[in-house]
Protein backbone atom coordinates (compact mmCIF):
# COMPACT_ATOMS: atom_id res chain seq x y z
CA UNK A 1 0.00 0.00 0.00
CA UNK A 2 3.05 2.28 0.73
CA UNK A 3 4.71 1.42 -2.43
CA UNK A 4 1.58 2.32 -4.12
CA UNK A 5 1.29 5.21 -2.64
CA UNK A 6 5.11 6.08 -3.45
CA UNK A 7 4.54 5.10 -7.12
CA UNK A 8 1.62 7.62 -7.20
CA UNK A 9 2.93 10.35 -5.41
CA UNK A 10 6.26 9.80 -7.90
CA UNK A 11 3.61 9.84 -10.94
CA UNK A 12 1.77 12.84 -9.95
CA UNK A 13 5.47 14.84 -9.31
CA UNK A 14 5.95 12.72 -13.27
CA UNK A 15 2.68 14.49 -14.20
CA UNK A 16 3.33 17.55 -12.81
CA UNK A 17 6.92 17.86 -14.27
CA UNK A 18 5.68 16.84 -17.56
CA UNK A 19 3.15 19.52 -17.22
CA UNK A 20 5.25 21.92 -16.59
CA UNK A 21 7.97 20.88 -19.31
CA UNK A 22 4.79 21.07 -21.82
CA UNK A 23 4.16 24.68 -20.48
CA UNK A 24 7.62 25.71 -20.77
CA UNK A 25 8.12 24.13 -23.96
CA UNK A 26 4.93 26.08 -25.19
CA UNK A 27 6.17 29.19 -23.48
CA UNK A 28 9.83 28.72 -25.58
CA UNK A 29 7.48 28.36 -28.84
CA UNK A 30 5.62 31.16 -28.44
CA UNK A 31 9.00 33.18 -27.39
CA UNK A 32 10.48 31.71 -30.61
CA UNK A 33 7.67 32.32 -32.81
CA UNK A 34 8.17 36.11 -31.42
CA UNK A 35 11.82 36.22 -32.30
CA UNK A 36 11.17 35.14 -35.29
CA UNK A 37 8.43 37.48 -36.08
CA UNK A 38 11.05 40.37 -34.84
CA UNK A 39 13.88 38.73 -37.04
CA UNK A 40 11.92 38.59 -40.16
CA UNK A 41 10.50 42.34 -39.11
CA UNK A 42 13.88 43.34 -38.88
CA UNK A 43 15.04 41.84 -41.67
CA UNK A 44 12.31 43.46 -43.42
CA UNK A 45 13.16 46.76 -42.52
CA UNK A 46 16.89 46.03 -43.44
CA UNK A 47 16.28 45.05 -47.02
CA UNK A 48 13.75 47.91 -47.38
CA UNK A 49 16.08 50.07 -46.00
CA UNK A 50 18.59 48.87 -48.40
CA UNK A 51 16.09 48.55 -51.64
CA UNK A 52 15.30 52.18 -50.66
CA UNK A 53 19.04 53.35 -50.90
CA UNK A 54 19.26 51.31 -54.17
CA UNK A 55 16.15 53.13 -55.57
CA UNK A 56 17.42 56.45 -54.93
CA UNK A 57 21.15 55.44 -56.94
CA UNK A 58 19.43 54.48 -59.64
CA UNK A 59 17.47 57.43 -59.60
CA UNK A 60 20.24 59.41 -59.75
CA UNK A 61 22.33 57.43 -62.47
CA UNK A 62 18.75 57.91 -64.05
CA UNK A 63 18.92 61.53 -63.13
CA UNK A 64 22.49 61.65 -64.83
CA UNK A 65 21.66 59.03 -67.75
CA UNK A 66 19.19 61.45 -68.66
CA UNK A 67 20.61 64.59 -68.16
CA UNK A 68 23.69 62.86 -70.26
CA UNK A 69 20.96 61.66 -73.13
CA UNK A 70 19.77 65.43 -73.20
CA UNK A 71 23.26 66.65 -73.69
CA UNK A 72 24.48 64.30 -76.49
CA UNK A 73 20.99 64.72 -78.12
CA UNK A 74 21.92 68.53 -77.79
CA UNK A 75 25.34 67.76 -79.42
CA UNK A 76 23.89 65.45 -81.82
CA UNK A 77 21.41 68.44 -82.87
CA UNK A 78 24.15 70.52 -83.46
CA UNK A 79 26.56 68.11 -85.04
CA UNK A 80 23.44 67.30 -87.60
CA UNK A 81 23.57 71.25 -87.71
CA UNK A 82 26.83 71.74 -88.32
CA UNK A 83 26.79 68.88 -90.47
CA UNK A 84 24.53 70.08 -93.07
CA UNK A 85 26.56 73.49 -92.82
CA UNK A 86 29.79 71.24 -94.18
CA UNK A 87 27.36 70.15 -96.83
CA UNK A 88 26.31 73.34 -97.77
CA UNK A 89 29.89 75.30 -97.83
CA UNK A 90 31.39 71.97 -99.36
CA UNK A 91 28.80 72.25 -101.85
CA UNK A 92 29.23 76.18 -102.30
CA UNK A 93 33.34 75.83 -102.18
CA UNK A 94 32.45 73.18 -105.38
CA UNK A 95 30.67 76.04 -106.79
CA UNK A 96 33.17 78.45 -106.68
CA UNK A 97 35.86 75.76 -107.68
CA UNK A 98 33.91 75.03 -110.99
CA UNK A 99 33.67 77.84 -111.46
CA UNK A 100 36.95 79.67 -111.37
CA UNK A 101 38.04 76.22 -112.81
CA UNK A 102 35.79 77.05 -116.34
CA UNK A 103 36.62 81.27 -116.37
CA UNK A 104 40.55 80.04 -116.19
CA UNK A 105 40.11 77.24 -118.66
CA UNK A 106 40.41 79.44 -122.01
CA UNK A 107 42.78 82.14 -123.11
CA UNK A 108 39.92 82.40 -126.02
CA UNK A 109 38.39 85.99 -125.14
CA UNK A 110 35.10 85.19 -126.65
CA UNK A 111 35.25 81.72 -125.12
CA UNK A 112 35.41 83.08 -121.49
CA UNK A 113 33.00 85.82 -121.77
CA UNK A 114 30.08 83.01 -122.69
CA UNK A 115 31.60 80.96 -119.67
CA UNK A 116 31.05 84.46 -117.81
CA UNK A 117 27.52 84.58 -118.50
CA UNK A 118 26.81 80.44 -118.06
CA UNK A 119 27.86 81.43 -114.78
CA UNK A 120 25.54 83.94 -114.35
CA UNK A 121 22.68 82.34 -115.65
CA UNK A 122 23.28 78.96 -114.40
CA UNK A 123 25.09 79.42 -111.05
CA UNK A 124 23.34 82.44 -110.11
CA UNK A 125 20.13 82.95 -111.91
CA UNK A 126 19.98 85.41 -113.79
CA UNK A 127 17.93 86.32 -116.28
CA UNK A 128 18.70 89.38 -118.27
CA UNK A 129 21.94 91.19 -117.73
CA UNK A 130 25.16 92.60 -119.45
CA UNK A 131 29.08 92.13 -119.36
CA UNK A 132 30.11 95.85 -120.07
CA UNK A 133 33.61 96.59 -120.59
CA UNK A 134 35.55 100.27 -120.15
CA UNK A 135 36.81 101.56 -122.97
CA UNK A 136 40.18 103.24 -122.18
CA UNK A 137 39.75 105.64 -124.67
CA UNK A 138 35.87 107.25 -124.01
CA UNK A 139 36.54 106.70 -120.51
CA UNK A 140 32.91 104.64 -121.24
CA UNK A 141 31.28 101.54 -120.17
CA UNK A 142 30.16 99.63 -123.46
CA UNK A 143 27.91 96.24 -123.72
CA UNK A 144 30.39 93.48 -124.57
CA UNK A 145 27.80 90.63 -124.20
CA UNK A 146 24.23 90.73 -122.96
CA UNK A 147 21.81 88.01 -122.08
CA UNK A 148 17.37 87.97 -122.19
CA UNK A 149 17.77 91.91 -123.67
CA UNK A 150 18.78 92.95 -127.03
CA UNK A 151 22.26 94.60 -126.25
CA UNK A 152 21.48 97.44 -128.58
CA UNK A 153 19.02 98.44 -125.87
CA UNK A 154 21.87 98.93 -123.71
CA UNK A 155 23.19 102.29 -123.77
CA UNK A 156 27.33 103.26 -123.42
CA UNK A 157 27.40 104.25 -120.27
CA UNK A 158 30.36 107.24 -118.33
CA UNK A 159 32.43 106.87 -115.75
CA UNK A 160 30.59 108.13 -112.24
CA UNK A 161 27.36 108.46 -114.08
CA UNK A 162 24.41 106.71 -112.44
CA UNK A 163 24.33 103.39 -110.60
CA UNK A 164 26.17 101.40 -113.17
CA UNK A 165 28.91 104.49 -113.48
CA UNK A 166 29.28 104.67 -110.00
CA UNK A 167 29.99 101.14 -109.47
CA UNK A 168 32.61 100.86 -112.29
CA UNK A 169 34.10 104.41 -111.01
CA UNK A 170 33.89 103.46 -107.14
CA UNK A 171 34.79 99.64 -107.50
CA UNK A 172 32.14 98.97 -105.19
CA UNK A 173 29.27 96.63 -105.93
CA UNK A 174 26.05 97.46 -105.84
CA UNK A 175 22.45 96.01 -104.47
CA UNK A 176 18.90 96.99 -104.75
CA UNK A 177 16.82 96.38 -101.83
CA UNK A 178 15.26 93.56 -103.35
CA UNK A 179 15.02 91.28 -106.07
CA UNK A 180 11.38 91.83 -107.15
CA UNK A 181 11.45 90.89 -110.61
CA UNK A 182 10.39 93.94 -112.76
CA UNK A 183 8.05 94.17 -115.56
CA UNK A 184 10.40 96.66 -117.30
CA UNK A 185 13.95 96.91 -117.76
CA UNK A 186 15.58 100.08 -117.05
CA UNK A 187 19.10 99.93 -118.29
CA UNK A 188 19.74 102.65 -115.92
CA UNK A 189 18.88 100.96 -112.58
CA UNK A 190 19.77 97.13 -112.42
CA UNK A 191 19.33 94.90 -109.51
CA UNK A 192 23.00 94.05 -109.22
CA UNK A 193 25.69 96.08 -110.60
CA UNK A 194 29.38 94.28 -110.07
CA UNK A 195 32.70 95.78 -110.71
CA UNK A 196 35.10 93.41 -112.46
CA UNK A 197 38.52 94.53 -110.99
CA UNK A 198 42.00 93.41 -110.89
CA UNK A 199 43.08 94.71 -107.95
CA UNK A 200 41.88 97.90 -107.11
CA UNK A 201 41.83 98.50 -111.22
CA UNK A 202 37.85 98.07 -113.07
CA UNK A 203 38.39 97.11 -116.41
CA UNK A 204 34.29 96.49 -116.55
CA UNK A 205 30.91 95.62 -114.83
CA UNK A 206 28.36 92.46 -114.72
CA UNK A 207 24.82 94.30 -114.83
CA UNK A 208 21.67 92.37 -113.97
CA UNK A 209 18.77 93.39 -114.57
CA UNK A 210 16.38 90.35 -113.78
CA UNK A 211 16.38 87.05 -112.34
CA UNK A 212 14.85 83.71 -113.15
CA UNK A 213 11.10 83.61 -111.77
CA UNK A 214 12.11 81.25 -109.09
CA UNK A 215 15.37 83.17 -107.76
CA UNK A 216 13.46 84.81 -104.73
CA UNK A 217 16.61 86.29 -102.52
CA UNK A 218 20.44 85.91 -102.46
CA UNK A 219 21.91 83.08 -101.30
CA UNK A 220 25.45 83.34 -99.11
CA UNK A 221 27.18 81.63 -102.00
CA UNK A 222 25.75 84.22 -104.98
CA UNK A 223 27.66 86.88 -102.64
CA UNK A 224 31.13 84.41 -102.87
CA UNK A 225 30.17 84.23 -106.47
CA UNK A 226 30.25 88.07 -107.00
CA UNK A 227 33.67 87.93 -105.38
CA UNK A 228 34.51 85.78 -107.64
CA UNK A 229 33.32 87.29 -110.39
CA UNK A 230 34.43 90.38 -109.85
CA UNK A 231 38.01 88.87 -109.44
CA UNK A 232 38.32 86.05 -111.49
CA UNK A 233 36.25 86.84 -115.05
CA UNK A 234 38.10 90.09 -114.75
CA UNK A 235 41.34 88.45 -115.02
CA UNK A 236 40.34 85.83 -117.53
CA UNK A 237 38.83 88.40 -119.39
CA UNK A 238 41.76 91.19 -119.38
CA UNK A 239 44.25 88.29 -120.23
CA UNK A 240 42.39 86.40 -122.90
CA UNK A 241 41.61 90.01 -124.87
CA UNK A 242 45.25 90.85 -124.14
CA UNK A 243 46.01 87.22 -125.99
CA UNK A 244 44.04 87.58 -128.43
CA UNK A 245 45.22 90.45 -129.38
CA UNK A 246 48.32 89.39 -129.35
CA UNK A 247 48.01 86.35 -131.31
CA UNK A 248 46.10 88.66 -133.78
CA UNK A 249 48.96 91.21 -133.76
CA UNK A 250 51.43 88.26 -134.16
CA UNK A 251 50.19 86.63 -137.88
CA UNK A 252 49.87 89.95 -138.81
CA UNK A 253 53.49 90.36 -138.15
CA UNK A 254 54.18 86.79 -139.51
CA UNK A 255 52.31 87.83 -142.82
CA UNK A 256 54.32 90.68 -143.46
CA UNK A 257 57.40 88.68 -142.40
CA UNK A 258 56.27 86.56 -144.88
CA UNK A 259 55.66 88.58 -147.77
CA UNK A 260 59.05 90.05 -147.04
CA UNK A 261 60.13 87.07 -147.26
CA UNK A 262 58.52 86.65 -150.53
CA UNK A 263 61.15 86.84 -153.53
CA UNK A 264 60.68 89.68 -155.66
CA UNK A 265 58.79 88.51 -159.31
CA UNK A 266 60.46 89.71 -162.40
CA UNK B 1 27.83 51.51 -108.78
CA UNK B 2 25.00 53.51 -110.42
CA UNK B 3 25.74 54.99 -113.85
CA UNK B 4 24.60 58.77 -114.32
CA UNK B 5 23.93 60.15 -117.74
CA UNK B 6 24.16 63.97 -117.23
CA UNK B 7 23.30 65.85 -120.56
CA UNK B 8 24.14 69.58 -120.10
CA UNK B 9 25.53 71.77 -123.11
CA UNK B 10 26.79 74.41 -121.12
CA UNK B 11 30.39 72.88 -120.14
CA UNK B 12 29.91 75.32 -116.51
CA UNK B 13 27.07 73.17 -115.82
CA UNK B 14 28.05 69.83 -116.75
CA UNK B 15 30.90 69.94 -115.12
CA UNK B 16 29.22 71.08 -111.31
CA UNK B 17 26.53 68.67 -111.79
CA UNK B 18 29.55 65.93 -112.32
CA UNK B 19 31.07 67.01 -109.62
CA UNK B 20 28.04 66.99 -107.34
CA UNK B 21 27.11 63.70 -108.77
CA UNK B 22 30.91 61.89 -108.11
CA UNK B 23 30.16 62.82 -104.11
CA UNK B 24 27.72 60.01 -104.42
CA UNK B 25 28.95 56.50 -103.38
CA UNK B 26 30.63 54.48 -106.47
CA UNK B 27 29.00 57.08 -108.84
CA UNK B 28 30.23 56.61 -112.43
CA UNK B 29 29.33 59.89 -114.47
CA UNK B 30 28.89 59.68 -117.63
CA UNK B 31 28.59 63.53 -119.69
CA UNK B 32 26.86 63.89 -122.77
CA UNK B 33 26.38 68.08 -124.57
CA UNK B 34 23.11 67.60 -126.15
CA UNK B 35 19.94 64.73 -126.66
CA UNK B 36 21.59 63.30 -129.29
CA UNK B 37 25.05 62.82 -127.79
CA UNK B 38 22.80 61.32 -125.21
CA UNK B 39 21.02 58.77 -126.95
CA UNK B 40 24.29 57.74 -128.27
CA UNK B 41 25.71 56.94 -125.05
CA UNK B 42 22.19 55.10 -124.14
CA UNK B 43 22.76 53.12 -126.95
CA UNK B 44 26.28 52.27 -126.01
CA UNK B 45 25.45 49.02 -124.21
CA UNK B 46 26.12 50.66 -120.61
CA UNK B 47 23.14 50.61 -117.93
CA UNK B 48 22.32 53.99 -117.12
CA UNK B 49 20.89 54.79 -114.05
CA UNK B 50 19.79 58.02 -113.92
CA UNK B 51 19.26 60.83 -116.74
CA UNK B 52 20.27 64.48 -115.38
CA UNK B 53 18.90 66.63 -118.67
CA UNK B 54 18.92 70.19 -119.11
CA UNK B 55 15.72 71.24 -121.14
CA UNK B 56 17.23 74.17 -123.55
CA UNK B 57 20.47 72.22 -125.77
CA UNK B 58 21.24 72.31 -128.99
CA UNK B 59 20.56 69.40 -131.63
CA UNK B 60 18.22 67.61 -129.84
CA UNK B 61 16.60 69.10 -126.27
CA UNK B 62 15.70 67.68 -123.23
CA UNK B 63 12.10 67.39 -123.44
CA UNK B 64 12.54 65.56 -126.99
CA UNK B 65 15.13 63.08 -125.36
CA UNK B 66 12.49 61.95 -122.56
CA UNK B 67 10.03 61.64 -124.90
CA UNK B 68 12.36 59.33 -127.40
CA UNK B 69 13.78 57.64 -123.82
CA UNK B 70 9.65 56.60 -122.59
CA UNK B 71 9.06 55.81 -126.20
CA UNK B 72 12.17 53.33 -126.03
CA UNK B 73 11.37 49.59 -124.20
CA UNK B 74 14.73 49.52 -123.29
CA UNK B 75 14.95 52.05 -121.45
CA UNK B 76 11.32 53.75 -120.50
CA UNK B 77 11.98 52.71 -117.05
CA UNK B 78 15.04 54.50 -116.19
CA UNK B 79 14.18 57.85 -113.86
CA UNK B 80 14.64 61.33 -115.66
CA UNK B 81 15.47 64.49 -113.49
CA UNK B 82 15.12 67.57 -115.61
CA UNK B 83 17.46 70.66 -115.06
CA UNK B 84 16.19 73.85 -116.34
CA UNK B 85 16.70 77.49 -116.27
CA UNK B 86 12.47 77.52 -117.02
CA UNK B 87 11.19 77.85 -113.70
CA UNK B 88 7.48 78.32 -114.42
CA UNK B 89 4.49 76.10 -113.02
CA UNK B 90 3.13 75.51 -116.68
CA UNK B 91 7.42 74.09 -117.60
CA UNK B 92 7.45 71.95 -114.90
CA UNK B 93 3.99 70.06 -115.65
CA UNK B 94 4.90 70.39 -119.32
CA UNK B 95 8.50 68.30 -118.62
CA UNK B 96 6.10 65.97 -116.25
CA UNK B 97 3.48 64.77 -118.35
CA UNK B 98 6.04 64.02 -121.28
CA UNK B 99 7.77 61.86 -118.47
CA UNK B 100 10.09 63.49 -116.24
CA UNK B 101 10.28 61.99 -112.61
CA UNK B 102 11.70 65.14 -111.61
CA UNK B 103 12.01 68.62 -112.17
CA UNK B 104 14.79 71.15 -110.66
CA UNK B 105 15.03 74.91 -111.85
CA UNK B 106 18.26 76.56 -111.82
CA UNK B 107 20.33 77.92 -109.86
CA UNK B 108 20.33 74.49 -108.35
CA UNK B 109 20.82 73.38 -105.25
CA UNK B 110 23.30 70.95 -104.88
CA UNK B 111 22.07 69.34 -101.97
CA UNK B 112 18.69 69.27 -103.35
CA UNK B 113 19.83 68.01 -106.64
CA UNK B 114 21.74 65.26 -104.25
CA UNK B 115 18.69 64.41 -102.69
CA UNK B 116 16.39 64.16 -105.36
CA UNK B 117 19.27 61.97 -107.15
CA UNK B 118 19.46 59.59 -104.44
CA UNK B 119 15.73 58.95 -104.12
CA UNK B 120 15.30 57.76 -107.29
CA UNK B 121 18.26 55.82 -106.99
CA UNK B 122 16.81 53.79 -103.79
CA UNK B 123 19.33 55.31 -102.24
CA UNK B 124 17.07 57.58 -99.30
Amino acid sequence: MKKAEEFLSIFKKGEEFTKSLLKENERLRYRIAQLEEALRQSTNEARIKLYEEKIQILEEELRSLKERFREVEEENKNFAQRYIEVEEENNNLANLYVASYQLHSTLDYSEVIKIVIEIIINLIGAEKFAVMIIDEKTNELVPEAAEGINIDEIPRIHLGEGIIGRVAKEGESYFADSLLHPEEIDPYNPLVCIPLKIKEHVIGVIVIYSFLIQKRAFSNVDYELFNLLAGHAATAIFSSRLYTQSERKLTTIQSFLDLLKEKPKR
Amino acid sequence: MPNILVVEDSPTMRQLISFAMRRLPNANVIEATDGVDALKKLSEGRKIDIILADINMPVMDGLKLVSLVRGNPEYKDIPIIIITTEGAEEDRRRAMEIGANAFLAKPIQTQELLNTVKKHLGLL
